[in-house]
């Protein structure tokens, strides 16, 4: 008898969750078997890449990742415009920095302003990403789900103790949510029922597993990632069968590694193609561990990331 | 598979006579079962029974010992699918492979550059471990390419031939670093086996399929040879990642014996270039390659594979961490500044680097948070501002300086207060919030 691959049985699938609206709009998840083992299940939707970009202009970026963007930083519209018109992103997502109230602490107000424009400027879906502050990212969500109702944005992270504000203003106006918790499958799941008795549909809801840089606490997110998974598709746990995001490219470019230059680490070899690579050996261990949509910075990493997925999946 | 504790009794000479310490030879067996008696306890097990024991003892994937010195390395041994249901134990072996026939000067000038790819983290030094040398067709040159790695570097030595006449070149050359022969397959595997097993080293085996290779092993297995290292030959990423899982589940979930070796796989020869086939490669560290073989060692590409291997690799039960008290850097006086962090290792060696950086002579101050980096650990009430101040009283620093003022991480300033209060007259000044601001600010201060 020849060798027969010992196969997983599995109790559950990933929810297939459809991201914005329209012709562009995105399918991600629906996923019934762990990432990439399609000898024995399928992955109807490959992961996605959601470039991102800034609605204020980067101070501490290298300058390998502020080179493709030179003539955009600072323009968050004309920056996601150039992310899906020269690099075909298939997603955009903005990073409210300037919402931080240890940093520019701009009102809701500036941040509908910036959404309209960047949403005006490009016809793929629009994800949304605060500050990590679980007030100010409560008044700013509300606000932006109201003033911008028929953009059908993905916002995140919603938290714990601020998803009442959130999943409800995203519940009325149509939006989506990316519930988050901190490293933890109980917390997950946690989150996630609070969204459903809160009244949240959960064919909008995506799941946040809180994202470590690589070098800087990859393995906590790689191993509660797969725990969720198993935890989802193993154990059939319908409370976790979400798609998951990795907000990569941000952990990774604030390393210290990735920021060096040739003279200050010449054993790390060409600085440019490092902190390249940095974020794209980060994001296949995320797309390992069961990673659904990728928010990724530099444009060749997005593109050798594209790629591999190819490779694997089809 | 373990044996229970009455298929052990069966395999005893049953005679009680206790000199095993334990009152009876049931009990004996039943302690063995459990892990808490040693067979070699029992001086009258026949050889037969033992060999059956330690058969049934082994681990389900064998530890296989790769070259000889400081970079010598094991592949395989893992127990486990998935890192969090216990850990993994043998990082992933990265090699590089070079010509046979390559030119003397052109072989010191890269093993120069690579010898130089060794990376400080964690007080660990991250490095890749082995060459492999590929036969070109010139047996002698082979031989004299892996005498001078072997000799020269401290890289271990894969030798890539599927001659039998060259790899006797090889071994012969460098057979006392211990390399990886590589390798048997269906056509030589009589001659390569005997090498092998003649010479006490492992033996890689190719296949071009599973089913394939459990016929090979199982051959070598009855030529006696123990240290074998398996090749599925896929050659495209998609399948490569099945072979790796299957072969992965075959020995753990399915106790397939024949399967129960490390696996090597080959990105240089899965992709047309560094970037793609550096994405192979890291797809292997995650997902079961007990060695991953690369075409060259680059900074840029070697840089993130290790840390990926660092991060997959390190044991989830057991946060890495450093042990709470006073360490001084760069000759602090009383006068230095103070500075105070979590024993997270990351967090000790990120910060105590920074502050070397600054060339600022100054004391930084662990406490124990039971591993967790700042944010984690004040999350967790592992640094709360009591409990910082206390540690400040107890660890001694007060003698050793004259100053009362303490730096904390800006992380951490929410605990500035309760500090304070624990600390009557000291001043606690917020630091930066990044490590690499640590040496501007300590500057800044002078
Ligand atoms: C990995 C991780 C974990 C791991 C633990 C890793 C570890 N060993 O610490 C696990 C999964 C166990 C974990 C658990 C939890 N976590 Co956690 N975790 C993270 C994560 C992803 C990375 C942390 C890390 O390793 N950083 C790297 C180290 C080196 O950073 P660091 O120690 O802070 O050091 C830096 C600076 O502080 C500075 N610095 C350090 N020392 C000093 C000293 C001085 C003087 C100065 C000037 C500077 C300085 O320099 C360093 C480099 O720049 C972060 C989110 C993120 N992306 O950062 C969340 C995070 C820290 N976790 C968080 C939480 C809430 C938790 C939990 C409490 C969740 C829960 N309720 O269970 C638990 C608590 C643990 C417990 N109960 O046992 C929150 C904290 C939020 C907050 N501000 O309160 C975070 C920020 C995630 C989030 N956004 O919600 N976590
Ligand atoms: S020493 Fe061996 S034979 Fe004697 S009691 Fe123990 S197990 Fe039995």
């Amino acid at each position: 008898m020849g060798f027969e691959i010992a196969k997983e049985s599995y109790a559950g699938s990933i929810k297939e969750i459809s991201i914005g609206k329209g012709k562009k709009a995105v399918k991600v998840g629906g996923e019934t078997s762990y990432p990439f083992y399609l000898f024995e299940g399928e992955m109807p939707n490959k992961p996605k890449v959601a470039m991102e970009i800034w609605d204020i202009k980067p101070e501490d970026w290298p300058e390998s990742a502020t080179a493709p963007f030179k003539d955009v930083l600072g323009d968050p519209a004309a920056w996601a415009k150039k992310c899906v018109k020269d690099y075909g992103a298939d997603m955009i997502v903005l990073q409210l920095k300037s919402i931080d109230p240890n940093g520019n602490n701009a009102g809701p107000a500036d941040a509908v302003a910036t959404v309209k424009k960047v949403a005006a400027a490009i016809d793929v879906p629009l994800i949304i990403w605060g500050s990590a502050n679980v007030e100010k990212d409560a008044e700013v969500f509300k606000k932006i789900a109201e003033d911008c109702q028929d953009l059908t944005l993905t916002m995140g992270p919603v938290e714990e103790k601020n998803h009442k504000t959130i999943g409800a203003a995203a519940m009325g106006y149509g939006h989506l949510v990316i519930s988050s918790s901190p490293i933890d499958v109980n917390l997950a799941k946690q989150v996630n029922i609070l969204l459903e008795n809160l009244g949240m549909p959960m064919d909008r809801v995506l799941v946040d597993p809180t994202t470590g840089g690589l070098g800087y606490g990859l393995e906590y997110t790689y191993s509660v990632m797969e725990r969720l998974r198993m935890a989802a598709m193993a154990q059939g746990d319908d409370k976790l069968q979400f798609p998951m995001v990795n907000n990569l490219g941000n952990e990774v470019w604030k390393s210290k590694e990735a920021k060096l230059t040739a003279d200050e680490a010449p054993t790390l070899g060409d600085p440019e193609r490092r902190g390249i690579l940095m974020e794209a050996v980060g994001a296949v261990s995320y797309l390992m561990s069961g990673s659904d949509v990728l928010f990724m910075r530099h444009p060749e990493a997005v593109r050798m990331v594209r790629s591999f997925i190819d490779k694997l999946a089809d | 598979m373990a044996l229970t504790g009455i298929q052990i009794f069966k395999l005893l000479p049953q005679t009680n006579c206790k000199e095993c310490g334990s009152p009876t030879c049931l009990a004996f067996a039943m302690n063995l079962a459990s892990g808490k008696a040693e067979l070699d306890s029992c001086p009258y097990v026949s050889d037969e029974a033992r060999e059956k024991l330690a058969e049934a003892s082994a681990p389900p994937i064998r530890p296989v010992k790769l070259g000889k010195g400081v970079r010598a390395c094991v592949a395989g041994g893992e127990t486990v699918m998935y890192r969090h249901e216990k850990t993994f134990y043998s990082p992933t072996v990265l090699a590089a492979c070079i010509n046979g026939d390559i030119k003397k000067k052109d072989l010191e000038s890269k093993l120069k550059a690579w010898n130089a790819i060794q990376y400080e983290r964690v007080g660990l030094n991250l490095r890749p471990e082995m060459v492999a040398i590929k036969d070109t067709g010139d047996a002698k040159a082979f031989a004299e390419t892996a005498k001078t790695v072997a000799e020269t570097s401290e890289f271990n030595v894969i030798l890539m031939t599927e001659n039998p006449d060259t790899m006797k070149a090889g071994v012969d050359a460098c057979g006392s670093k211990r390399p990886l022969l590589y390798g048997a397959t269906a056509d030589n595997i009589d001659a390569m086996g005997k090498l092998a097993v003649d010479a006490g080293l492992p033996l890689g085996v190719k296949a071009d399929s599973i089913d394939a290779l459990t016929g090979l092993t199982q051959k070598l297995t009855g030529m006696g040879l123990k240290d074998i290292v398996m090749d599925p030959g896929s050659r495209e990423p998609k399948k490569s990642l099945e072979d790796m899982v299957a072969i992965r589940r075959a020995a753990l979930k399915a106790g397939n014996k024949a399967l129960g070796f490390p696996t090597i796989a080959f990105p240089c020869e899965m992709a047309s270039n560094p970037e793609v086939e550096t994405m192979i490669a890291a797809m292997h560290i995650a997902k079961y390659g007990s060695i991953v073989v690369l075409s060259d060692f680059v900074g840029e590409t070697v840089f993130p594979l290790l840390l990926e291997r660092l991060n997959i690799f390190t044991d989830p039960q057991r946060p890495m961490t450093v042990t709470e008290g006073i360490y001084e850097i760069g000759n602090p006086d009383e006068n230095s500044p103070v500075l105070v962090t979590t024993n997270f290792a990351l967090t000790y060696f990120i910060v105590s680097g920074e502050i070397e950086n600054s060339k600022v002579p100054s004391w930084l101050l662990i406490k124990d948070s039971e591993g967790l980096s700042v944010l984690t650990a004040w999350a967790a009430g592992k640094f709360a501002g009591d409990d910082v101040g206390a540690f400040v009283k107890k660890c001694g620093i007060m003698d050793k300086v004259k100053h009362t003022e303490l730096i904390i991480p800006g992380y951490a300033a929410a605990i500035a207060g309760e500090i304070e209060e624990e600390l009557p007259g000291w001043t606690i000044t917020v630091g930066p919030r990044e490590a690499p601001h640590i040496p501007g600010f300590l500057k800044a201060r002078k």
